[in-house]
């Protein structure tokens, strides 16, 4: 296998893998809260296109039942599973981005709290406040 | 109605959640009433459910009546019956505690205080008593939530420390969700039970997949129980959130995940996995001592009692981890117990720290001279708990450590015993030094006279913070005593989980 093939077809875990670090980063070493919290939803949502990603298969259709089972048995059709794309992991993603949602609607209630208490949101000067015994 | 014990216990504090942030912006008064019934309940049927646990064996409850693996189970064996009961009394001994220290601390947001405190509280039980690993995620991030708001809600330091605590925690939600989805790429299945027939059955063990998902998922766990040197959050979120939130969070999050990590390690990928093929056991034991010496050694430069006691919980996190992964039933068992009775210790320390705070309105530990002449009762407890961090019989803390340290030599691993009695003795010094500048009074008493007045309050703090310290203390000796009855169940748990006695 070639390298290009190595990164071809494994293509969707590149990409999550290349989005979570770029997350990853911002988490670190912003200084800027709300920086901060951007690279937070960006690490989130690179998990869920990784989710997302393995519910994929090549050939398949939206996972719902054109006519009921009883009405395929009938007429001799035969329900397969690998035809439709898995909804599991897709379902699984609805509950995340309700969790990220949530975490970042929490995380910028708490920048604006300490906003409205240090009068800025530059990790460095908030640390030089409390140095200075404003904190 | 027995049959609905895991789901009443769980289902009670969530919907006094919703009772008392329905009721309680009109009426102020009925939020307490309702926390102390739906935890009061929960207390009560997690003993009963225990008693069947440890009768019958295994409790399983499909929610909806759905079958494994398509719907999510509870599932309660002795370890999880046991820490139900801790989380339970922890948050009841809380709530009462928090009559006086939450009006003080947090005087116009009782209703807000008492919802978040009571989700935090499902957070725990649900994270206790789930059998699905996409469901824990939910719940842990439940629990986590809560939290970061709970600890936001005090002084200017303490929201800085809650803005961190959501970004190192939504990473290791976040990590710890990726290796699952990992586990599901492999096995295509949620259920704890059935990924680990799953695993076991179809030889996934060479499966690099699963190797990723594994240190995935030790990672993430790793960083929300703080586990040394992931543990930066923990210090500054713990020391300045209200006294009556980290009296709750301290004894109860880090433990709580340590038993998520068992159940991963036991159930879901099983010890012949984790300890016979993988052969980690050595190089995470080692992690351990560094974790518990790291720990000892930074609460000792802490002149902050609640700062000091914070670094103590991430040498105690050591203690278990290195316990866990020590690969014998003795020193499992030893972790488990030190769960149970490091859940009780912090607890109180946490509980006299705050009413020694509230009452004085001191935080250093040089300014605790006389404490034990003006508030003797509260010292009574702080030093019981004290005794029991050093090991002293026959408080709870010996008994751990005694199976902890023959365990680990069992497995002939001196370093990690080496390091408990290292950390042992460092307890010894800083619960020591504090015995000794709280028990002689201020050399000058006119001095001394006269700033009693300038502070008002002194003497014993009031009685519903007295008295779940002094339960909280009588706990920490009746966990010791009956040591043999919680080793029981706990050796009960492991037989379950198959050749425990892996190595040796």
């Amino acid at each position: 296998m070639t390298v290009t093939e190595f990164i071809v077809s494994r293509l969707n875990y590149w990409i999550y893998i290349i989005l979570m670090m770029i997350g990853l980063f911002a988490m670190i070493s912003k200084k800027n809260l709300i920086k901060k919290l951007i690279g937070m939803s960006i690490f989130q949502t690179a998990i869920i296109l990784f989710y997302v990603s393995l519910g994929v298969k090549e050939g398949s259709n939206i996972p719902i039942l054109e006519h009921s089972v009883s009405h395929a048995a009938e007429h001799g059709e035969i329900i397969r599973a690998e035809d439709y794309a898995n909804p599991l992991p897709h379902v699984l993603m609805l509950t995340a981005i309700v969790v990220g949602v949530a975490t970042l609607g929490v995380g910028l209630a708490i920048v604006q709290k300490i906003h409205k208490e240090f009068g800025t949101i530059e990790e460095p000067e908030i640390l030089a406040k409390i140095e200075s015994g404003d904190g | 109605m027995a049959d609905q014990y895991p789901a009443i216990i769980l289902l009670a504090p969530l919907f006094a959640a919703i009772a008392v942030s329905l009721l309680g912006g009109r009426w102020g008064s009925v939020c307490l009433p309702i926390v102390l019934a739906a935890l009061g309940l929960s207390l009560a049927v997690s003993v009963a459910l225990l008693g069947q646990v440890a009768a019958g064996g295994e409790v399983v409850y499909k929610l909806g009546g759905w079958p494994r693996p398509f719907g999510i189970e509870f599932r309660i064996d002795p370890l999880n019956a046991l820490l139900l009961i801790v989380v339970t009394t922890v948050s009841l001994l809380t709530a009462i505690y928090s009559i006086r220290a939450a009006t003080t601390e947090t005087p116009d947001k009782l209703p807000q205080f008492y919802t978040l405190f009571l989700l935090l509280v499902t957070g725990l039980l649900g994270m206790t008593l789930t059998g699905d690993a996409f469901n824990l995620y939910v719940l842990v991030e439940v629990a986590s939530l809560t939290s970061y708001a709970l600890i936001a809600m005090h002084s200017k330091r303490a929201v800085l420390a809650s803005f961190n605590y959501v970004i190192m925690g939504t990473m290791g939600a976040s990590f710890y969700l990726l290796g699952v989805g990992y586990l599901y790429i492999k096995t295509g299945s949620l259920n704890m039970v059935d990924i680990g027939e799953i695993l076991r059955g179809s030889g996934l063990y060479g499966s690099k997949t699963i190797l990723v998902a594994l240190m995935l998922i030790l990672v993430g766990l790793w960083i929300k129980m703080a586990f040394f040197p992931l543990h930066g959050w923990l210090p500054n979120a713990y020391a300045y959130a209200p006294s009556s939130t980290s009296c709750v969070l301290a004894p109860l999050v880090t433990k709580v995940t340590v038993y998520v990590m068992v159940r991963m390690m036991m159930t879901v990928f099983g010890p012949e996995y984790i300890f016979s093929f993988l052969e980690w056991s050595p190089i995470v034991v080692w992690m351990a001592v560094i974790a518990i010496v790291a720990g000892s050694i930074m609460a000792l430069a802490q002149i902050n009692l609640k700062k000091m006691l914070t670094y103590l919980i991430v040498a105690e996190v050591g203690y278990m981890v290195g316990g866990v992964w020590m690969a014998n039933e003795t020193a499992f068992v030893g972790a488990f117990y030190h769960v149970v009775s490091d859940a009780f210790m912090t607890l109180c320390l946490f509980l006299a720290a705050g009413a020694i705070i509230f009452q004085t309105g001191k935080h250093t530990i040089p300014e605790m001279e006389g404490l034990f002449r003006k508030m003797p009762w509260t010292m009574v407890g702080f030093t019981i708990a004290g005794l029991s961090m050093i090991g002293v019989p026959p408080t709870c803390g010996f008994f751990s450590k005694w199976y902890l340290i023959s365990g680990a030599m069992e497995a002939g691993h001196w370093g990690y015993v080496v390091a408990l009695l290292f950390s042992s003795l460092i307890n010894a010094i800083l619960f020591f030094r504090i015995f000794e500048v709280a028990y002689f009074p201020k050399f000058d008493p006119q001095e001394e006279s006269a700033e009693e007045e300038t502070t008002g309050r002194a003497g014993e703090p009031p009685a519903t913070m007295l008295g779940p310290l002094l339960i909280t203390a009588a706990c920490l000796l009746l966990i010791g005593i009956f040591n043999q009855e919680i080793v029981t169940l706990i050796r009960q748990a492991v037989n379950t989980f198959g050749p425990i006695g892996f190595i040796g």
